[in-house]
């Protein structure tokens, strides 16, 4: 006799192999392919290919367009401007985008998560508020909080300090907190609002402690979330031209991070050939940082094992 | 207790330099400080009475929704076939692809990008910057999209393909309704970002007046500085309201769900 399929039989093989034919697929790709081929993968390889040659628009050089191997990617490592830049960068995105925008972020939606009244409706307010003003706007508003004789924080304390020469770091990495966290802490609210709440009744009754149910519970859901959070986030501060509308990237280059000093030598010394192979760098560090990220996190990623 | 006090002082910091923004504008005398005698609405008159502020915000107004509406397009259709047919290479293209968006919206390859538009006769047009804006924001938007629909049940797709209907109508009337919150979060990272975008029109644009706001704003605030630091504000506050106003829209629309689709 036959049996009736049951729910577990149909989870395990999929009814339909592919959802979508073939041929759809190919015209749902087709028009974004072409947007994306013309106007990222062919700048994107131009500017590679430019990495390799000695191209400038000053000097005596700049009539002779000539291949120049690996020698730019070289002269960066021997650029102490370079090495600045990098390390800024990453103190940039350590403090900012990992400890500050994720950081900050997923505990915002933990403790929120389960928060009654008006508090957390008016953080989540004022966090997206800060995330969507936009980029001119923050370096503005920043610049007045920061401002050294009248700034609003010198206002607050009755002091005179001038945050961003003095503290360049400090002010850069929650100047980018600032602007992100809402991005992560939105994902992560979403993320957790799929967890029942019966998890967590279950957990207390049985004594386990709020730490003890973060890690077994809240934890193990928002870790495939914590993968496109932290890539996203990275690679998005990693890249921002953001600092050089509060900075330009000063004082005495303490703020420069790579897409400023990528900048300044494409733009002001018109170094493009060398400007390319710094971007190149910024892509092939960003590569690292999302096959770390993967290998760190993806280990624990098992959609199918998520309770429906 | 401890969990409100550190949620409040959060809440502190982001509401911070926000003060200003929404004091200043009212100030007569141009000041940072924060405390107002008597408002006034005489900066907002200013700022309207200059000549190419309001033609900056309809520059703004058009290149961002046009983006928004390119990009949100072509991701969920793109997203969707990412996410429901797989093939070899598939994780790693979409990879590659964000990578590359980082390097395309970042500084080094607007020179590149400027000599491909110069040659497409795409230079100085309100077009070349939507696409360009487009190209750069796209593959976030798929990323998003691809796992906005990994994370939504097969099943309903897959009953309707088993009755009979074919994968276009599958999509149109049980797939693509089931998008709008994915397409929500796409469409309004795409605004914000293509609204708040300075690089990219400052390069490719000449003309100052197709000049969008965030490029009149920063020069405005380089050139005058703090003597019309009020009337800056002014613009400034002006300058972010639509952007709050589609936030409020598409959260009353749709909310945020990113992850778990109907099963919620």
């Amino acid at each position: 006799m036959p049996e009736e399929p049951t729910a577990e039989d149909r989870s395990a093989a999929p009814v339909v192999a592919e959802i979508l034919s073939a041929r759809l697929a190919f015209w749902f790709l087709l028009p974004g392919g072409i947007v994306l081929a013309i106007f990222l993968v062919v700048p994107a390889l131009w500017s590679l290919g430019q990495s390799f040659t000695n191209f400038t628009l000053l000097g005596p050089e700049a009539r002779h367009l000539s291949f120049s191997g690996l020698h730019n990617y070289r002269l960066a490592l021997e650029d102490p401007y370079f090495w600045n830049a990098l390390i800024v960068s990453l103190v940039d995105v350590l403090g900012s985008a990992l400890v500050g925008q994720c950081g900050l972020g997923l505990t915002l939606a933990v403790l929120m998560s389960r928060m009654e009244g008006w508090l957390p409706n008016t953080v989540r307010s004022l966090a997206v508020l800060a995330w969507i003003t936009p980029g001119v706007v923050v370096a503005i508003l920043w610049n007045v909080l920061l401002n050294g004789d009248e700034g609003t924080l010198n206002q607050l304390l009755g002091t005179h300090i001038a945050w961003l020469t003095r503290h360049p770091w400090l002010s850069l990495v929650l100047f980018n907190t600032w602007r992100g966290t809402a991005f992560s802490m939105l994902l992560f609210d979403s993320a957790l609002r799929t967890i029942p709440e019966s998890y967590y009744e279950a957990a207390s009754v049985s004594g386990a402690s709020r730490w003890r149910q973060f890690w077994d519970i809240t934890w193990p859901m928002v870790r495939p979330q914590l993968v496109t959070v932290l890539l996203l986030v990275t690679m998005w501060t990693f890249n921002d031209f953001g600092p050089y509308l509060l900075t330009a990237g000063g004082p005495a280059f303490q703020t420069e991070v790579l897409p400023i000093y990528t900048y300044r030598v494409a733009f002001r010394d018109f170094e493009l050939g060398y400007g390319a192979a710094l971007s190149v760098w910024l892509l092939l560090i960003n590569f690292a940082m999302a096959l770390a990220y993967q290998r760190l996190l993806k280990s624990g990623d098992n959609r199918s094992g998520r309770p429906s | 207790m401890i969990q409100r006090v550190i949620v409040a002082l959060a809440g502190l910091f982001f509401a911070l330099p926000l003060v200003w923004l929404l004091i200043a504008p009212f100030s007569k005398t141009a000041t940072y400080h924060l405390h107002v005698p008597n408002p006034t609405l005489h900066n907002f008159a200013q700022v309207l009475g200059t000549e190419g502020a309001l033609k900056a915000f309809g520059n703004s107004l058009l290149m961002s929704s046009a983006s928004m509406v390119l990009v949100t397009v072509l991701a969920c259709l793109a997203g969707y076939a990412l996410s429901r047919r797989s093939f070899r290479g598939r994780d790693l293209t979409l990879y590659l692809l964000v990578l590359f968006s980082s390097v395309v919206t970042g500084v080094a390859a607007i020179v590149p990008l400027f000599t491909l538009l110069l040659d497409l006769h795409l230079l100085d047009t309100y077009l070349g910057v939507i696409l360009a804006l487009s190209g750069g924001l796209l593959p976030s938007g798929l990323f998003i999209l691809k796992d906005f629909v990994d994370a939504l049940p097969r099943s309903y797709e897959e009953a309707s393909l088993v009755d009979g209907a074919t994968p276009w109508l599958t999509f149109r009337y049980v797939a693509a309704p089931m998008l709008g919150g994915g397409a929500a979060v796409v469409a309004l990272l795409t605004f914000v970002n293509a609204w708040g975008n300075f690089l990219t029109p400052y390069i490719l644009l000449r003309s100052q007046g197709m000049y969008p706001a965030s490029v009149a704003i920063y020069g405005f605030f380089n050139e005058v500085g703090l003597p019309f630091v009020n009337v800056i504000a002014a613009y400034s506050l002006l300058y972010t309201l639509p952007v709050l106003a589609l936030y409020l829209i598409i959260q009353k629309v749709f909310g945020f769900k990113l992850a778990g689709g109907i099963k919620g």
